[in-house]
């Protein structure tokens, strides 16, 4: 039974894989254009130096380090939403749950590439591990990224496998003789049986645990980069939970995001119905929740007590980022409680829309821990200079950022062009032993 | 203060007063010559000198001058030493000599400075006063605690400097530092161009995409001669000298560290922070000068800086009434 179903399935999504339309041309061309505008703006950056972005003295990390920041968080799409869901058996997973994947290991390309626009001098990056120090929090950085990068590529790699089997046995396939290579190379001689399956759902079972707890210390040592500082506005003790809490709520919004999308395009509407969103919607109301427990936790400590510099942060984020402040900290919190919390509201058009508005408001909440902060130092900034001053994205930041956003598109629309978008495998396996561990 | 007539004579006391931080040089030659590295070559251009038995002599150019200590080496402070450095607040009027003779010996370019003058005022109603600050070489510097790299070090001698050919521009130090004292090259400048060779201990030349700040002077303590912002300074602002040895001095007036500190209430600028500076302040009591004495003589482009504080808010208001 289940056999057909994949048939069915692989029918479905076959064309997905074997032709790219005019208007999905067009799409990719565009993409392509904005990554060489990026890769144009970094070659202006590392031939005129740092200079040309709007990063000074005082505010040394600008909207590169949000970007990093932003990019990391989303990849808890696929670590925590896919993870968490793989080990509750939610069976409602199985439309939604590649595209988490993908988004995680997408992102996790490309967030790590905007700390090294930050790098004064690239061509050092190998001192990172020559002389690479232990103590210090990027050390930390660099080793937890790196193992974040290769578990969720393995975790992803595991629940693809059974698919690509599918399409290396699928015939009638049209596309070119060295993707049907690729597939049979990337199988691994997977065929289903019961041995294979028991140790494929061991090793899906494993990393799933691993990945949660992965993203979570990765996250925590990038919150830890601010807050073992002493700036005013960094030196938190929540700052490690904030950011893990924070990263998951952009990674809900974009997931939903996604949904929407490849609904439309790939008309998936089948098999992405409204429930899914409010399934998805439901989790990003609950992480709304603790989102904005934890802002208002983190800012009524500091405005109660007032440490001098602590009221100046504040005196600063109402005035100079008063929309940051509001759009970010209150419109990010209580949209998505007030869309998916009542029931005549959560439309799929609404619970999209709701997303979107928390991916920006996310952005918009790590530029408001990065950058007021470093305009607020310690030692009053005195000079005369307006960019030492305050801080203003540059073209090339902002060309990088779009560049960095189109490329994490490009690569999401070609994963699409390669596996499809949807698991097409059953998601139970059954075990055909008996005595069998897993046998429920 | 008749040091800016007498020059010649000064800096005669100034060199006897020194001996002490000559002795640093002296011992730091000897570890050269022990270790056989960084040895000058000969030039070959031979200058006459007088020895302190009265007898001339003659000696190659090169070896007048201590050579520059090269980067493995500058990574260990000066033997038996510790740099203290104490600002006298009641004494600075902000004449920016301390700026432009660092600017100058470090051949930084303009509008960069290792050393800042600040104009603080604690409160609303307290009196403002102008702050020079270099790097206060922690005892705990956040700084050398968060580079992945180890680009930048805490010697023996308590200074802390940057190695800038290893240096990887990430910023964290600059973010890690409380007091806002690292700069980065943001862009190539002429003066990096310099053919000199590079040591850690001069900072000198710069490089693009890296960071650098006030190094006390090092390379000048081997030569057994003050930081170019102490004696650069008319007013005797800035004192430096050894914690160990209890002593600090301007070139002019030399002070036991401790009875200073003791007497005139010396402290460190937000030690509640928990990093246990290198730079203790006199408080500015008894001035030699009123504030403004520092303002009203600065270039309109320097002038500017102080625009926000509420001293020049308050003096351009008193204006526009009057």
């Amino acid at each position: 039974m289940s056999q057909t179903q994949t048939d069915e399935l692989l029918k479905e999504f076959a064309p997905q894989l074997e032709h790219t339309g005019l208007k999905g041309k067009i799409w990719i061309g565009f993409l392509i254009f904005m990554v060489c505008m990026g890769l144009f703006a970094l070659y202006w950056q590392v031939s005129r130096g740092h200079i040309v972005t709007g990063m000074r003295d005082n505010v040394v990390w600008g909207v590169y380090i949000v970007n990093f920041i932003f990019f990391m968080g989303i990849s808890y799409a696929g670590a925590l939403i896919s993870g968490t869901l793989h080990l509750f058996h939610a069976e409602w997973r199985k439309p939604v749950i590649r595209m988490a994947e993908f988004i995680t290991v997408i992102s996790l390309l490309i967030g790590p590439l905007y700390i090294m626009l930050c790098i004064g001098r690239l061509d050092r990056l190998p001192n990172l591990i020559l002389f690479g120090r232990i103590q210090s929090p990027i050390t930390w950085d660099v080793i937890a990224i790196s193992t974040d990068i290769i578990g969720c590529f393995i975790f992803l790699y595991l629940a693809i496998l059974r698919d690509l089997s599918k399409l290396r046995d699928y015939e009638a396939l049209k596309v070119p003789a060295w993707q049907k290579k690729l597939y049979k190379m990337l199988a691994l001689g997977y065929t289903g049986t019961p041995e294979q399956q028991i140790r494929l759902k061991r090793a899906t079972d494993i990393m799933a645990g691993m990945v949660i707890a992965i993203a979570i210390i990765v996250y925590s040592v990038l919150a830890w980069i601010f807050s073992v500082t002493l700036q005013p506005g960094w030196h938190s003790t929540i700052f490690g939970p904030y950011f893990v809490i924070a990263a998951v709520y952009s990674g809900t919004g974009v997931l939903i995001l996604a949904m929407f999308i490849f609904r439309k395009v790939y008309h998936l509407e089948k098999h992405i119905t409204q429930k899914h969103f409010v399934n998805v919607g439901v989790i990003m109301l609950v992480l709304a929740a603790f989102f904005g427990y934890f802002t208002f936790s983190e800012y009524l400590t500091k405005w109660y007590g007032s440490e001098k510099n602590d009221e100046i942060l504040i005196k600063i984020l109402f005035k100079d980022y008063y929309f940051f402040f509001i759009f970010s900290n209150y419109v990010g919190v209580l949209l998505p409680l007030i869309v998916v919390g009542f029931k005549k509201l959560r439309t799929i058009n609404n619970i999209t829309i709701t997303a979107v508005v928390v991916i920006i408001a996310l952005w918009m909440n790590r530029y408001l821990i990065v950058v007021p902060t470093l305009e607020s130092p310690y030692l009053p900034i005195q000079d005369a200079r307006a960019a030492w001053l305050h801080y203003s994205p540059t073209w090339v930041e902002m060309v990088l950022t779009a560049g960095g956003v189109a490329s994490f598109c490009l690569f999401f629309t070609i994963a699409s062009k390669l596996i499809p978008i949807v698991q097409v495998a059953e998601l139970k396996e059954e075990p055909k032993e008996s005595g069998d561990i897993y046998l429920r | 203060m008749n040091d800016e007539k007498n020059k010649d004579g000064n800096s005669r006391r100034r060199f006897l007063k020194l001996g002490l931080i000559a002795g640093a040089g002296t011992v730091a030659t000897g570890a050269i010559l022990a270790t056989g590295k960084s040895l000058a070559v000969e030039s070959g251009d031979k200058v006459k000198v007088l020895t302190t038995s009265g007898e001339m002599m003659e000696v190659d150019k090169n070896f007048l001058t201590l050579p520059p200590v090269d980067r493995k080496d500058s990574h260990q402070g000066i033997p038996g030493r510790k740099f203290v450095m104490v600002i006298d607040l009641a004494k600075c009027k902000n004449a920016r000599a301390c700026v432009e003779s660092c600017q100058k010996g470090h051949n930084l370019p303009h509008g960069e400075e290792f050393m800042k003058v600040y104009l603080l005022q604690d409160s609303l109603k307290s009196a403002p006063y102008w702050f020079p600050k270099p790097c206060y070489h922690c005892d705990n510097p956040q700084c050398v605690s968060v580079c992945p790299v180890g680009a930048t070090f805490k010697r023996s001698d308590g200074i802390v400097l940057i190695d800038n050919e290893r240096c990887i521009g990430c910023k964290f130090c600059m973010t890690g530092c409380p007091y806002s004292t690292r700069i980065f090259a943001w862009k190539h400048e002429d003066v990096y161009d310099s053919p000199q060779s590079y040591s850690p201990e001069k900072g000198v030349p710069g490089v693009e995409g890296t960071v650098s700040k006030c190094d006390f002077c090092p390379d000048m303590a081997r030569e057994g001669k003050l930081p170019y912002c102490a004696s650069a300074c008319p007013m005797g602002t800035i004192l430096f000298g050894d914690i160990d040895e209890d002593v600090v001095t301007n070139g002019v007036d030399t002070y036991k560290f401790s009875e200073l500190i003791r007497d005139r209430a010396g402290y460190q600028y937000l030690e509640n922070l928990g990093t246990r500076p290198n730079v203790y302040y006199l408080p500015p009591v008894d001035r030699q000068f009123p504030v403004e004495r520092g303002y009203e003589s600065l270039d309109p482009e320097i002038k500017a800086r102080y625009d926000n504080t509420p001293f020049v808010k308050k003096l351009k208001d008193k204006e526009k009434k009057s």
